[in-house]
């Protein structure tokens, strides 16, 4: 019980130092994170405005593949975006194992499914009239288009919020292919287990208390979102 | 542009869905200034028609001009096209960001703009909404919405598909007012696709009744009343069919017909002058309104030809009026005031004499 007392008193002490270390993890990982949900929503987005709202053989096998992605364990990904990247693998030339580009790829391919998945319901939720309804006010088929992805604006951006913080939270992937480098690749999930089982826990609480700051901060942001979203906007019929 | 050709003009227009074939049209016009109804039930393929005339959805065949010019979906002429749903999407914002869409997409000049979504809110009364959020509005004001930003753009023609059909009794009058006032001033025309007589009547200049997917007669709404072409027409136009029978006689546009029951009744000869010969089957069709009612002691020399004894059978208040069910050597309707009612003291078994002058009835060839 002392043992815990004390380290979150130097936990505390940690953060209201800024720490050097600390802030150096800390910033690595919401810019890792950061941009690998930018390459998660620049993929994932346009494939779940496509499943959404195009027709086409081959549709639902996709969709399954998408909603597959969801559960999608970091750890196998890691797994395979470390084979890519390892010396003998396919991309071995590009020698960006255990680097931060490595980690990007590895959450933008854990955030990408999700975007997708996550905008392809929040696309669907909006009635197909709003396009035709767009069409009969002069809008070309393609400003229709982006007026209907406009309008699921709010589900989209919770999918871009909680890819976030799922991707920042997630520790499987960027152990492996980032191999929690001090001061280079360690994020703050990689560097919680290296801390504890250091049995160095005043570190690994600061990181957690932060990590568990940003996940509120996140959900107090979904929250507010899901709590503004409109209610329905076509006519009620009587 | 072409002075001469109408606003808008579909010809051969073909929509079929698996095989089936919803839209057949092989013309339809409205003319600049005019306000065309087109009237059928459900199911007739109204709302398919006014999304192809809209340019939303292509047809199978046919060609829609605008201005004597053949325009395709995309086209800058056919986002002078703008519509009206039975069930307007508003997007998600204010009124004001709702009604300057159009504008908006179609790459308006930012003062222009304004100014045009100013003159459309005041023309509907919805000024003082300009900043309410959609989802706050009942649905005569979100249908008032949808009617301001359809004519914000200033378009050639306003196309409606059923704007009433979901309002209440209220707000469907002062929305028919606000479309009456609002499109006669503010769109050079108008196509009002609906299924309720009520609004191709109070706002067409001109109807064209629908029926399967094809037009079955078009005309101004006296034609449609006093010469349809059938009795669908006569249906959709508020007649009753009643009586089936055989033509017995012909004579100068008036037919004499054997009932059913056997009894006779003289009637103009319907369908835009195509008279039934004798010995042919027909309907006879009748508008409730026409039919006089009176006290059999009381039943004096009138012009009427059609004499009936009937009794009472039923009573049912609608609104002012009430309809009344006559059951005897035929049955009937007819549709009085209270006031009338009382005074002849209407009620289940009561005997009248109800009378149907040969112009009020209508017979039309039973049909194929």
């Amino acid at each position: 019980m002392e043992l815990l007392a004390d380290a979150v008193r130097d936990a505390v002490r940690l953060l209201a130092g800024l720490d050097p270390d600390v802030r150096g993890i800390v910033l690595l990982s919401l810019r890792v994170s950061a941009t690998a949900i930018i390459f998660g929503v620049a993929i994932g987005l346009p494939v779940g405005i496509l499943l959404a709202l195009a027709r086409f053989p081959g549709r639902r096998l996709l969709i399954a593949i998408v909603h597959t992605g969801f559960a999608l364990p970091p750890v196998v990904v890691g797994l395979l975006v470390y084979l890519l990247l390892s010396r003998s693998g396919p991309a071995g030339d590009l020698q960006l194992l255990f680097t931060p580009t490595a980690m990007i790829l590895a959450q933008a391919i854990l955030a990408a499914p999700y975007v997708a998945g996550v905008s392809l319901a929040a696309i669907q939720s909006v009635p197909s009239d709003v396009r035709l309804q767009a069409r009969a006010l002069g809008a070309t088929r393609w400003r229709a288009v982006l007026t209907h992805v406009r309008e699921a604006r709010l589900g989209v951006g919770a999918a871009v919020i909680a890819g976030f913080g799922a991707v920042l939270s997630e520790v499987g992937a960027v152990l492996l292919v980032g191999g929690n480098i001090r001061g280079e690749t360690r994020v703050m999930t990689t560097a919680i287990v290296l801390e504890t089982r250091r049995g160095n826990f005043a570190l690994a609480i600061a990181l957690a208390m932060i990590l568990l700051g940003i996940a509120f901060v996140i959900n107090v942001l979904l929250t507010r979102m899901q709590q503004g979203r409109a209610g329905p906007r076509a006519l009620p019929a009587l | 542009m072409n002075a001469a050709a109408p606003l808008l003009a579909a010809t051969g227009l073909v929509r079929r869905y698996g095989g089936r074939t919803v839209v057949d049209i092989s013309t339809l016009y409205v003319q600049r200034g005019e306000v065309l109804a087109i009237l059928g039930p459900n199911g007739a393929g109204k709302s398919t028609l006014f999304r192809m005339l809209l340019l939303v959805e292509n047809a199978d065949a046919g060609e829609i001009r605008v201005n004597g010019t053949p325009v395709r979906s995309g086209d800058r002429a056919a986002r002078k096209l703008t519509g009206v749903f039975q069930r307007p999407y508003l997007f998600a914002g204010t009124v004001e960001s709702n009604v300057a869409y159009g504008l908006r997409v179609q790459g308006a000049p930012r003062q222009h703009r304004s100014a045009r979504v100013r003159s459309a809110l005041d023309a509907l009364g919805l000024t003082d909404l300009r900043r309410t959020p959609v989802q706050q509005l009942s649905g005569g004001e979100a249908q008032r919405v949808a009617l301001a930003r359809a004519l914000a753009v200033e378009p050639d023609v306003l196309l409606l598909d059923e704007p009433t059909a979901n309002l209440d009794v209220t707000a469907k009058r002062r929305f028919r007012e606000d479309i009456e006032r609002s499109v006669r001033s503010g769109a050079p025309a108008a196509i009002l696709i609906t299924h309720d007589p009520a609004d191709a009547f109070a706002l067409a200049d001109r109807i064209a009744v629908m029926q399967d997917g094809r037009i079955v007669q078009e005309g101004k709404p006296d034609d449609l009343v006093f010469a349809p072409a059938s009795p669908f027409v006569a249906a959709m136009t508020g007649a009753e069919l009643l009586l089936d029978g055989v033509v017995d006689r012909v004579d100068e546009g008036l037919v004499t017909v054997i009932l059913q029951g056997g009894q006779r009744v003289t009637a103009f000869a319907g369908g835009a002058g195509v008279v039934p010969g004798i010995a042919e089957a027909v309907h006879v069709g009748y508008r409730p309104e026409d039919v006089l009612l009176s006290d059999p002691g009381d039943a004096g020399a009138t012009s009427a030809v059609n004499r009936f004894q009937l009794r009472v059978a039923g009573v049912a208040p609608t609104g002012p009026l009430v309809r009344i069910r006559l059951e005897g050597a035929i049955r009937l309707t007819a549709l009085v005031t209270r006031q009338s009612m009382a005074m002849l003291g209407l009620k289940p078994g009561r005997a009248v004499v109800a009378q149907l002058k040969a112009t009020a009835l209508r017979a039309f060839r039973a049909g194929p």
